[in-house]
């Protein structure tokens, strides 16, 4: 019961703090998540935010009801996502009754302003830290600047799709996020493949 | 009673079929809700995206909860919350169910090292993106700069650095006269 509860804490924190909706959340939820409660891996995080892109339902509902149910089962499911989405729920419900006249305000706005290019600090340095450590796993920023175990072939497959997102089309389009994916998981196949085969 | 169960069964049709997150659900939600159900009109719908911008959680929360109310009161807005969360809370769970065990098989592993490196790459162009909309001053600057250095380098909570933040944000922006902000963002 308890860890259910803890469980249900988090997320609330989790679906409290997160302005900005979808990728604005990964810096939070990895924190929570994956560094300070280890419910789930960095990789396995990265699978999910794949996995994420290719489902319906936003992903801070996603990931949650996933810990949930990797953590503690269908009742983990529950009260993660509960958790996740009370916090909106109450705050809009309260708006809807009340008016929007508060947030409104010239208080509230400013301190919104705080908080966009705070977002946009955490989700950039989510953003490079993950790329760091798929590619050079025995490196942690934090404490432990091994570059031993540098997988070169993450760097290249990294690279390419890199390249491949700044692709712009003639009718102005880019390659959707599902599309990147999939030419990500093929090169993945292909490269990681013939490495096993040499091996 | 009819109403309700027909506000549960558009919101999870929405939630069902809306992929890609946030905004996306718009077109879906203006096709049944305002056009073949008419709870509500437009207007709405540009209220609660505004509102959604300045309150956490997700869009697809919040214009549910949002409308349900203006439907069917408090109970309106627990049903219609609940239409749309179903959806992708099913689908995951049985995801969950499986994903382990797939991962167990060696191609499907390779793929998924690739499509690490990939999610990677989506999110800092998601960010790139994001810091798009933001205009280039000193205060938003810094304050990016100082954000992505704590939380690379350092294990301080992300809740306080928001916290902090927002707080910079509301001393910075109340002294700051607005001819001062015209000009800076004129730059």
């Amino acid at each position: 019961m308890l860890e259910l509860l803890n469980l249900f804490y988090i997320f609330f924190k989790i679906g409290l703090f997160t302005f900005g909706g979808g990728y604005a959340m990964i810096p939070l939820i990895r924190q929570q998540i994956v560094i300070e409660n280890a419910f789930i891996t960095e990789e396995v995080l990265l699978d999910f935010i794949a996995i994420s892109e290719s489902t319906p339902g936003p992903f801070a509902i996603n990931i949650a009801t996933f810990v949930g149910m990797e953590t503690q089962g269908i009742l983990g499911a529950i009260f993660t996502t509960l958790g996740v989405v009370l916090p909106s729920f109450i705050i809009i419900l309260l708006i809807a009754i009340v008016g929007s006249k508060l947030i409104k305000t010239k208080w509230f706005k400013n301190l919104l302003r705080g908080i966009k290019p705070c977002v946009i600090g955490l989700i950039i340095g989510a953003g490079l830290t993950i790329s760091l450590k798929n590619m050079i796993p025995t490196l942690d920023l934090k404490s432990q600047y091994d570059f031993s175990g540098f997988n070169y072939l993450a760097m290249v497959v990294f690279i390419i799709i890199l390249v491949l997102s700044k692709i712009k089309f003639k009718n102005k389009k880019t390659l959707s996020p599902v599309m990147l994916i999939l030419i990500s998981a093929g090169l993945g196949l292909v490269l990681y493949g013939i490495q096993s085969l040499i091996a | 009673m009819r109403l309700i169960g027909e506000l549960f069964y558009s919101f999870f049709k929405i939630g069902l079929f809306t992929f890609g997150g946030g905004y996306a659900m718009i077109p879906l939600m203006e096709k049944e809700i305002v056009e073949k159900k008419k709870w509500v009109n437009n207007e709405d719908i540009i209220n609660i995206l505004a509102i959604s911008e300045s309150t956490p959680g997700p869009f697809a929360v919040n214009s549910a909860t949002y409308i349900g109310y203006q439907i069917k009161g408090v109970l309106g807005s627990i049903v219609a919350t609940l239409g749309v969360v179903l959806p992708s809370f099913i689908i995951i769970a049985l995801i969950s169910l499986f994903f382990m065990n797939i991962k167990e098989n060696q191609v499907i592993n390779f793929m998924f090292m690739g499509i690490r490196c990939g999610v990677g790459v989506l999110v800092i162009n998601a960010a790139l993106k994001l810091s798009k909309k933001l205009s280039v001053t000193v205060f938003n600057v810094l304050l990016a700069i100082a954000t992505f250095l704590i939380s690379v380098f350092t294990d301080f909570n992300i809740i306080f650095v928001i916290l902090i933040c927002a707080i910079l944000g509301l001393i910075y922006y109340s002294f700051r006269t607005s001819k001062d902000l015209k000009e800076e963002e004129q730059c």
